[in-house]
């Protein structure tokens, strides 16, 4: 009998190491497969004249395979996305955790759960419809749809994970450091931006890496409104990101075209895996703060 | 255990279907197709119908571009080759032949508060190019024109600037990787202007005349409207082609077959 559960005690060991080494695998899969695949055009075009190339015409007579307005572009949309979410998404969080009464607390908390929650297309759809032509009347562009537009539409969809992450950041800040402040006469406002703040920084920085991290690798709500044409970028100009330089021609692409693309997913693997780094920097640094 | 047992049995079915079909196609022969790239959908969906009738053949498609698929049946490399224009005088002295399967036509659409209603095919290629930049121009209101295309590689875009003669040289403010995004980018922006495939056009846009035709199957059929293309099966004149080649040839110029091609977005010839 004591034999028996001992094997299955084994067993079940067993099954969840597999279950393990399958998510690690898909990893080992993906990046090994991205390098391959990704390589050789680079090698054929050049590593400077792709990184560094300004035209892209991967379908001309004579193609050319520059990707720097999509790099350029993605910084500058992600840069865009955190210039707007991050002050709206941390003041949001200093509300929520620290000065909200209860009832608003969770009503809240509840439409920003479910604004993560909304799938990237109907994010997309409703910029498309709705934000593209009203960019188009405001500043009385020609057409609407452009970096400007896919700018809002991240900084709306990395909210939440800007949100979620700092206010557990800030909840997490001991009590006694802000009554401390409290007993010495601060107020409020004061002990929770000279106090809390402070002691829950890398905690938010955390959050901040997180939504760059979002709103670099998101594609399909940001094709939707961005015009995907390859310009170099401009605030109100068609621009075409990093992702969706990959997302639009994939389906038809072949030979070096097709190579090229996936030496562009390996580039935004490279960007991705940088902001990963940064982000397990940032909660190290903030567990051993804790301890 | 009982459940354990029926979940056996089906992967043995499973197991059984497979090795069915897998000897099927062992045994009869295989259709290779080799060229344009626009004739996708077109071919795909005749092979679906074709392998479905007929189990024992199985059909390729090589998508290389017209072009190589034109090369690809002279040099023997593949049974029909697929174009989506007209063979060159050169090519048909090599011996080659062409039969049209259908006709692609590409509708120009513009937002319905626009009062611009006919456009001709070299104004068109103007706009596109961007030299002509205003409606003003064209007898429309004071807008800036703006231009909406598709991705690079796509069928239509690649039909559209080739018939235009506007290769490589379209100055587009968006390139959408659908027909329904440029349809719904045009109907939501009044100085808009895009393309998009005859068969899958919606009321929310207009449809331009082309130098007085209006686009339809009658008029793509008897050549009138000019932004068409002819998707063309290419063959080799002196030589016949497999039993089975012959067999999917004969069925995709069927008339049974033009239901089929019609669903895909193209005119069948018949």
């Amino acid at each position: 009998m004591k034999n028996r559960k001992a094997a299955f005690e084994r067993f079940v060991y067993g099954v969840f190491l597999l279950i393990g080494l399958v998510t690690v695998g898909c990893v080992l899969l993906i990046t090994v497969y991205l390098v391959i695949a990704g390589l050789p055009a680079i090698r054929e075009i050049g590593l400077v004249q792709f990184l560094f190339g300004k035209v892209w015409a991967s379908t001309a007579a004579e193609p050319s395979y520059g990707i720097l307005p999509f790099i350029l572009t993605s910084v500058y949309g992600t840069a865009g996305a955190i210039v707007l979410g991050v002050p709206v998404g941390f003041l949001t969080a200093v509300y929520l955790a620290k000065l909200a009464p209860k009832g608003v607390k969770s009503a809240v908390g509840t439409a920003v759960s479910l604004l993560a929650g909304i799938p990237s297309v109907v994010y997309g759809l409703v910029g498309m419809i709705v934000l593209v032509p009203a960019i188009r009347e405001a500043f009385r562009l020609p057409d609407g749809a452009s970096l400007f537009a896919a700018i809002i539409v991240l900084a709306v969809m990395i909210l939440p994970s800007i949100v979620k992450v700092s206010v557990t950041a800030l909840e997490a800040v001991p009590k006694e450091y802000e009554d401390a402040s409290l007993s010495l006469g601060a107020t409020p406002v004061e002990t929770y931006f000279r106090v809390s703040v402070p002691a829950a920084k890398s905690g938010i920085a955390a959050a901040v890496v997180l939504g760059v991290g979002r709103a670099i690798g998101e594609a399909m709500a940001v094709m939707m409104v961005c015009g995907n044409v390859a310009n170099m970028p401009s605030l109100f100009g068609s621009v075409r990101f990093l992702t969706t330089a990959v997302a639009t021609e994939m389906s038809y692409s072949s030979g070096l075209q097709r190579q090229a693309l996936f030496s562009i997913a390996l580039v935004l693997f490279l960007f991705i895996m940088l902001i990963n780094a940064c982000l397990n920097f940032f909660l190290k640094r903030d567990k051993e703060g804790a301890k | 255990m009982k459940f354990g047992k029926k979940i056996l049995d089906l992967g043995l079915m499973g197991v059984l279907a497979l090795s069915v079909l897998a000897g099927c196609g062992g045994t009869g022969g295989t259709v290779s197709t080799d060229g344009s790239t626009s004739m996708e959908k077109v071919i795909g969906a005749l092979k679906e119908t074709f392998e479905s009738e007929n189990k024992s053949i199985s059909v390729t498609y090589n998508p290389t571009g017209s072009g190589s698929g034109i090369t690809a049946v002279a040099e023997g490399r593949c049974d029909i080759g697929l174009s989506s224009r007209d063979l060159k005088d050169e090519e048909i002295a090599q011996g080659l032949e062409g039969t049209v399967l259908a006709y692609d036509g590409i509708a120009i659409i513009v937002n319905p508060e626009n009062p611009v209603a006919d456009l001709d095919v070299e104004t068109i290629g103007r706009i596109f190019t961007g030299e002509i930049t205003n409606w003003s121009d064209v007898g429309g209101a004071d807008a800036e024109i703006v231009l909406i295309g598709r991705e690079a590689g796509s069928g239509t875009r690649d039909g559209f600037e080739s018939i235009t003669g506007t290769k490589d040289n379209c100055k587009y403010r968006q390139e959408l990787t659908s027909t329904g995004d440029v349809i719904t980018t045009v109907a939501g922006n009044p100085a808009a202007v895009g393309y998009a495939s005859l068969a899958s056009l919606k009321d929310s846009v207009k449809t331009l005349t082309v130098g007085g035709v209006t686009p339809s199957d009658e008029t793509i059929k008897d050549g009138s409207y000019p932004v068409q293309r002819n998707f063309v099966l290419v063959t080799k004149k002196d030589e016949t082609l497999s039993p089975s080649a012959q067999k999917f040839f004969d069925y995709i110029t069927s008339e049974e077959a033009a239901e089929v091609i019609k669903n895909a977005g193209a005119v069948p010839v018949k």
